[in-house]
């Protein structure tokens, strides 16, 4: 079965007509082609598929595509500034060494942008609590830390 | 020192794309006429293939090809090689049974493929797998490591007692002697558990036969293409090696896993041609789990010989490891040449023998991870050098300090000769930063709290820098260990840096553009690194066991060396002086002793545009390549500290502090390394406390194939680290570098279970120490 699908994805509007049941990590990288958001587990708990929807951090394995119909949804390519500039939470990865290989980096940073509203102030207790669901296999998170409480502060 | 030169904190030159979306891991190609592979396995641990039904599943919507065991074997494929031959103590060669690229008669573990399904989509490749039928005839399994040798049933007819090898290592009659003779002799019995590697990117290979050229091309998530070419075409399908190209884009994280040669990605590219499409398979979370290499697994029993000082007479070492069910690409050498060669660790002892017993059982492959061996051997050293401190009544640091090895370069019993170390330097550092002095009143404040305080130490060493290729086929390698190299210097001065090491996370394109930058005289940003494309690179060993920079590394280097060398002699023609007279510093050739110099561009740009040039003499152009052996092995060594909080009524522990001091000679980019430390930290300690892989014993199941049940460590886990480095330059590479990337996860365990049975008073606990086993071992103490 298919479904008609709309929303916003990096503020640009998108359609598509899809199986029911399409994820929206699938619809966003295979549909898309947008692969910056990546697969772990595709079971909803390392975090690569992190993206906002309607400025929510979802695991975006974790939702179908028709769930987000109508939603605003942005993805890591959607946080640079138009003449490229990076988010100033991206650049406080880099800043801080908060990455290696970089393929939980993208989930990483999507999560960490929500904590903004949530805890502007940020331990690193609560950084590290408010990430738990965002496996990275290289970095023993410290510098992950260190990142996104610089960002928060950005 | 130069701001983006040497010894800088300079920031990574591949974070912009990867921190914006634009990283190109294996899945984000897809080739135009894709087709997706979907692998039928094997949910049995050991059974016969009886019959392969396959089609109820050709007839499903979008299947294109379905392929099984007999179809590859009727074509005259082999199986996969094992890179490493071990020689039993007798001197016969160790058992290698086929390792079929699809099983043929008998699926060996859960999750040997047995049949691959190539469909128009994933679904319906995934779907159409799912309806291959296979008879199988379920047999008796082995899962158990310690008595896999005395099994009934057998992994392999050819090794009826499932053993693969016995292999002795020293002298053991020396150590008998040293026993027999000593003032008190240590015993521990430990298990050195299995672990998953579970780099976050799955394995994943996209493969695409070109017709017009008869040519293939692999994308694969690999740490080492050209090794994988080799391996894939002399060994396995017999297709000439000019004709693949394989393409190990980025690639997100390896850990030792992404080493070898797989059985997935060889037959794509089989299938590639049959097929006449392009093949993408890539593995889902739970395949991870069941086929990537896995880690460790060993059962040990150590003894210690001492005099009345407490300084080791001789170390006797029994370990039974499980290689799994078939020998993985390096499987036969990490429990043995990269195991036993690291007992002496940084001690004097005089005798060390070792006997290594190698098994298969019906389990997934077990090759290196993380460190691979040396986390062994240092789990076994620093676990039975505390507990004779405990037997003796020694401070655990002061029984170091008596047995270290204070002379270099120093020939340890067990085969290697370290060239360089200063091991007082680095325990003593860690000691202050540990504040190993007030450890004693933190820990009676925290029993007046009622919890329990334990603190623990580790001082490890590992040999890196694989390999000079002479000793290593000396010792059974079937491979030369060297680095290539190719620094090609374009017409504006602009530099492209071609390595044969692959970066899945350690910031090669930019600590390798530090080092160009730095010898040439030239802004980072005029330095661009290449790697992981048998295309583009020349060729190359790959990346494993710390030994980029070191060996990679040392081979630009004298790369960039040809190049300035070649480079004088275009300035002393320019310049109308004696090429011994030129000098080049800073990027600039100058005539020594006078204000007459070209810079490095000008060099470049007359290189390329040959007008006033000696080309009687010299060709034109500047690009040059290098390969480099290295002469002896690096010894990184350090000191770890760990000190513990347990609360008795729940058994969890606290890792309270957790200092680091490592030797890693001189350093490109401090930044990077603490990275690296940081890493390999959270694994040893993952293994330590949280990460275990578990089989069902009488049934051979994964008991631990999710993330539901296989503990990854997370960011709440794990406590900042505090680092810090002791400096003794690598004497024989030009760098003086000795690697970073894997003393994390070798120094970590044994420091961190020192501290948990120094907290309750136990002699051993398993690894990982939950808070149910931390909890059992404190009733059972009661
Ligand atoms: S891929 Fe979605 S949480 Fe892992
Ligand atoms: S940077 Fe590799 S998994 Fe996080």
């Amino acid at each position: 079965m298919t479904i008609h699908i709309s929303m916003k994805v990096n503020g640009k509007a998108v359609s598509a007509d899809v199986a029911a049941s399409t994820t929206l990590v699938e619809f966003i990288r295979e549909h898309l082609r947008l692969t910056g958001t990546h697969v772990g587990c595709n079971t909803a708990q390392c975090g690569a598929c992190t993206v906002h929807v309607d400025g929510r951090a979802v695991k975006s394995c974790n939702m179908l595509a028709a769930q987000a119909s109508g939603a605003e949804v942005t993805t890591i390519e959607g946080l640079a500034s138009a003449n490229g500039d990076m988010h100033p939470m991206q650049a406080a990865f880099k800043e801080h060494h908060g990455l290696q290989c970089g393929f939980c980096t993208p989930g990483m940073v999507m999560s960490a942008l929500e904590l903004k509203g949530r805890f502007p102030n940020a331990t690193d207790e609560q950084i590290r609590e408010a990430l738990d669901g965002n496996f990275c296999r290289c970095t023993g998170y410290q510098n992950i830390v260190k990142a996104v409480k610089a960002g928060l502060a950005a | 020192m130069k701001a983006d030169g040497i010894g800088a904190r300079v920031t990574r030159k591949e974070d912009q794309r990867f921190l914006t979306g634009n990283g190109q891991y294996t899945d984000d190609i897809t080739l135009s006429h894709q087709t997706y592979a979907a692998f039928v396995r094997s949910p049995h641990a050991h059974a016969t293939i009886n019959d392969i039904d396959t089609r109820a599943a050709a007839a499903m919507p979008g299947v294109v090809a379905i392929f099984t065991g007999k179809d590859i074997a009727a074509t005259g494929i082999g199986g996969l090689p094992c890179g490493w031959l071990i020689n039993n103590k007798d001197g016969t060669p160790m058992k290698e049974p086929p390792h079929h690229i699809l099983a043929v008669d008998k699926a060996r573990y859960v999750g040997d493929q047995v049949a691959v399904v190539i469909a128009e989509t994933i679904e319906q490749a995934r779907a159409a797998a799912e309806a291959v039928e296979v008879d199988y005839g379920v047999l008796p399994a082995v899962a158990d490591t310690a008595t896999a040798s005395k099994a009934k049933a057998s992994v392999h007819d050819a090794a009826a007692d499932n053993v693969c090898y016995v292999w002795g290592h020293g002298d053991a009659a020396a150590v008998d002697r040293a026993i027999a003779s000593a003032h008190k002799v240590s015993t521990l019995d430990i298990v050195n558990n299995r672990l998953i590697p579970n780099a976050i990117e799955p394995r994943a290979a996209n493969a695409a036969y070109d017709k017009s050229s008869d040519s293939y091309t692999l994308y694969v998530s690999n740490q080492n293409p050209h090794v994988e070419r080799l391996l894939m075409c002399a060994f396995v399908l017999g297709i000439p090696e000019h004709k693949v190209r394989v393409v190990a884009p980025d690639v997100g994280g390896g850990f030792g896993s992404k080493i070898f040669l797989y059985a997935e990605e060889t037959v794509l590219v089989w299938a590639s041609k049959r097929v006449g499409r392009p093949i993408k398979w890539t593995a889902d979370r739970m395949e991870s789990f069941l086929s990537d290499a896995h880690g460790r697994d060993h059962v040990t029993r150590v003894q210690m010989a001492m005099d009345g000082n407490g300084k080791f007479t001789g170390m006797k070492v029994t370990t039974t490891a499980n290689v799994g069910a078939y020998l993985s690409t390096f499987a036969s050498c990490v429990p043995t040449i990269l195991y036993a060669t690291l007992l002496a660790g940084q001690y004097a002892t005089p005798a060390i023998y070792c006997e290594v017993t190698a098994v298969f059982t019906n389990t997934s492959p077990v090759d290196a991870y993380r460190g691979a061996g040396r986390p062994e051997a240092t789990y076994v050293v620093e676990r039975i050098v505390e507990t004779a401190a405990r037997d003796m009544g020694l401070d655990p640091a002061e029984i170091r300090r008596r047995n270290f090895i204070t002379t270099f370069p120093y020939a340890t019993p067990v085969g290697l000769t370290y060239d360089i170390g200063d091991y007082h330097a680095c325990l003593e550092k860690a000691v202050k930063l540990a504040d190993y002095a007030g450890f004693p009143a933190r820990q009676a404040e925290a029993k007046a709290r009622g919890k329990l305080r334990g603190i623990g130490f580790s001082s490890y060493i590992e040999a890196c820098g694989l390999a000079p290729s002479n000793v290593a086929g000396a010792l059974g390698a079937r491979a030369g260990l060297f680095e290539a190299g190719e620094v090609r210097v374009h017409p504006t001065g602009k530099v492209t840096v071609f390595t044969g090491s692959h970066s899945h996370g350690q910031g090669h394109e930019t600590t390798f553009a530090q080092v160009v930058a730095d010898r040439l005289g030239i802004p980072i940003d005029d330095v661009d690194i290449q790697h992981g494309d048998t295309g583009k690179v020349l060729f190359g060993m790959g990346t494993y066991g710390s030994r980029s920079l070191a060996v990679g590394g040392t081979a630009i280097v004298k790369a960039v060396d040809k190049v300035i060398a070649k480079g004088k002699k275009i300035a002393a023609h320019l310049l109308e002086a004696a090429d011994t007279d030129i000098e080049f510093k800073d990027g600039v050739f100058r005539v020594a002793g006078t204000d007459k110099n070209v810079p490095f561009a000008s060099v470049a740009l007359t290189a390329y545009v040959p007008h006033n040039y000696p080309l009687d003499k010299l060709e034109p152009g500047l690009n040059e390549n290098a390969f480099y052996d290295p002469t002896n092995f690096t010894y990184p060594a350090g000191t770890h500290i760990c000190e513990v909080e347990i609360d008795p009524d729940t058994g969890k522990t606290e890792i309270v502090k957790f200092t680091a001091v490592d030797d890693f000679g001189n350093i490109i980019n401090p930044m990077i390394v603490e990275g690296q430390v940081h890493g390999g930290l959270a694994q040893g300690i993952g293994q330590a406390l949280l990460e275990g892989c578990v089989y069902d014993k009488e049934s051979g199941q994964l008991l631990t194939a999710t993330y539901m049940d296989y503990a990854m460590p997370r960011a709440d886990d794990l406590p900042n680290f505090t680092v810090g480095t002791h400096v003794t330059p690598c004497t024989h590479n030009p760098l003086g570098v000795k690697g970073c990337g894997e003393a994390g996860a070798i120094g970590s365990p044994p420091a961190l279970i020192n501290a948990i049975t120094h907290a309750i008073g136990v002699r051993d606990i398993a690894m990982p120490a939950t808070p149910e086993r931390v909890w059992r071992a404190i009733q059972s103490r009661a």
